[in-house]
């Protein structure tokens, strides 16, 4: 579904990768190494060069906030832009905001919530919620469950599995072994600019 | 009314600057430590009144539009240099001042012709003896308003960059993402000459008009003068800190709806 052929971007590539619909793959390697600018260079948050299609459309045939919302970035630390959660979510339906918001074990009352006052866990939730409600076709979590105890760390993951069986493909930062091992179905490693497939 | 104007002597002045050795010796007997940097700025408005007053008395003399255009552009690029100078993050390769100093050339041209073709209609309209005065004024405060809005912005798109580029990843346009940082930096830009405007006649008499009343104006004339000066500085800063602002977010941006905060001067993208 996603294809990237010769992704240039400053220390990183040139690499190809493909993500296909159904897909999670799990993107490992060293602190540092240019894991988050691979993915934001594929969001086209940063300039970058390569040829970049999703459904063999071209990047550059399409706006880029159009491509952004179909090749979605959730960074690592989230950012907000209005004081209160509710904002966050103005573009989409609110039975499908509650929804989501559920099976990410927080309440509709969440969007009344003061953004000062999240704690890591809750933005973590909250910014990949914000994120799932506008459907991207790819997904690009940046390191998803850091600051989340076990059991939403679980939820979370199924919520990403979930998304994944209904037809996106996703690509996802860990450091965690276990985690890549459990939530994804295959695994590359970002070393010296170049992607590599993890042996299991 | 028929007052009088009074002739100052050189005299008159040296009894005023009693009142500065006056500020001299507070400083000195508490301690301040500002006598020093006191006397350097007297010295300094002494002498650089004392050389535009002898270059607009040459000025006057020749009124030909190069002279006048050339005083002009004197008096633009110095503004801009100032804008620039009030600058803490500045664009890289001169985009700053390029910007600073086109905003307030096209602000100030543009109000201060207007203001000598429509309303005072000099003869000719190019009459250094109004054209110069008015444009100073008009540059003055243009200028603040462009530094401030520039410095605002730069400085809210740097703090803001999570959230703005969460709406970029979120597929917002750029345009809407830096909406409420452009409207915030031009409230900025515009906040003094909204104030003076609101204050003007309350808290204080206005200099200009302040100066029309002492050189023996009657006030309604000298009023009339000032509403139009405040029409015109409010105009003009607007103009300038509008374009500014606007060209300040445009060169931060790029055509794939990017924040490019890696186009300021050393490096300071986070």
């Amino acid at each position: 579904m996603l294809s990237v052929r010769s992704l240039k971007r400053l220390n990183l590539g040139p690499l190809n990768l493909d993500i296909s619909s159904g897909e999670i793959i799990a993107l490992c390697g060293p602190s540092g190494v240019g894991k988050s600018l691979l993915l934001r260079a594929i969001a086209d948050l940063d300039p970058n060069e390569g040829n970049i299609r999703l459904t063999e459309i071209a990047r550059e045939s399409m706006a880029a906030h159009e491509w952004r919302k179909q090749v979605m970035y959730v960074p690592a630390h989230s950012g907000w832009w209005a004081d209160v959660v509710e904002p966050h979510f103005e573009s989409a339906l609110k039975s499908d905001v509650v929804d989501v918001l559920h099976k990410l074990g927080l309440e509709s009352t969440a969007l009344g919530w003061q953004v000062a006052n999240l704690s890591t866990g809750e933005r973590q939730r909250l910014s990949l919620a914000r994120a799932l409600v506008l459907k991207p076709k790819i997904l690009m979590l940046d390191e998803p469950t850091t600051g989340l105890d076990g059991e939403n760390k679980a939820k979370m993951e199924l919520v990403i599995r979930n998304y994944a069986a209904d037809g996106a493909g996703i690509i996802f930062v860990t450091h965690e072994p276990e985690q890549a091992t459990r939530l994804s179905s295959r695994r590359l490693v970002l070393i010296d600019g170049q992607l590599k497939e993890a042996s299991s | 009314m028929t007052a009088h104007y009074i002739q100052l002597n050189y005299i008159d002045l040296a009894i005023a600057s009693v009142l500065l050795l006056v500020a001299g010796g507070v400083s000195m007997s508490l301690r301040l430590g500002l006598e020093k940097s006191l006397g350097i700025a007297a010295l300094r408005t002494v002498v650089q009144l004392t050389l535009v007053g002898l270059v607009l008395k040459i000025l006057f003399h020749m009124v030909s539009p190069w002279w006048t255009g050339l005083a002009a552009l004197v008096m633009m690029l110095l503004a801009g240099r100032e804008a620039l100078a009030r600058q803490t993050l500045k664009l890289s390769r001169g985009w700053s001042l390029g910007i600073a100093t086109t905003s307030i050339m096209i602000a100030g041209t543009v109000v201060t012709t207007l203001a000598l073709t429509t309303a005072i209609r000099p003869e000719p309209w190019f009459d250094p003896r109004f054209a110069i005065p008015l444009l100073g004024m008009v540059l003055g405060n243009t200028l603040n308003g462009v530094a401030v809005g520039m410095d605002r912005l730069s400085a809210t798109l740097k703090r803001e960059k999570d959230a703005i580029e969460a709406r970029l990843a979120l597929g917002h346009p750029r345009k809407e993402a830096v909406r409420p940082y452009i409207q915030e930096s031009l409230r900025a830009g515009l906040m003094h000459i909204v104030n003076s405007m609101s204050a003007a006649g309350l808290i204080a008499l206005p200099g200009m008009m302040t100066g029309q009343i002492l050189a023996g104006i009657d006030p309604t004339e000298a009023v009339k003068y000032q509403i139009l000066i405040m029409f015109l500085i409010s105009g003009s800063t607007s103009l300038g800190a509008l374009i500014a602002v606007v060209s300040v977010s445009h060169r931060l941006g790029d055509d794939r709806d990017r924040l490019r905060l890696d186009r300021f001067k050393h490096n300071s993208n986070g």
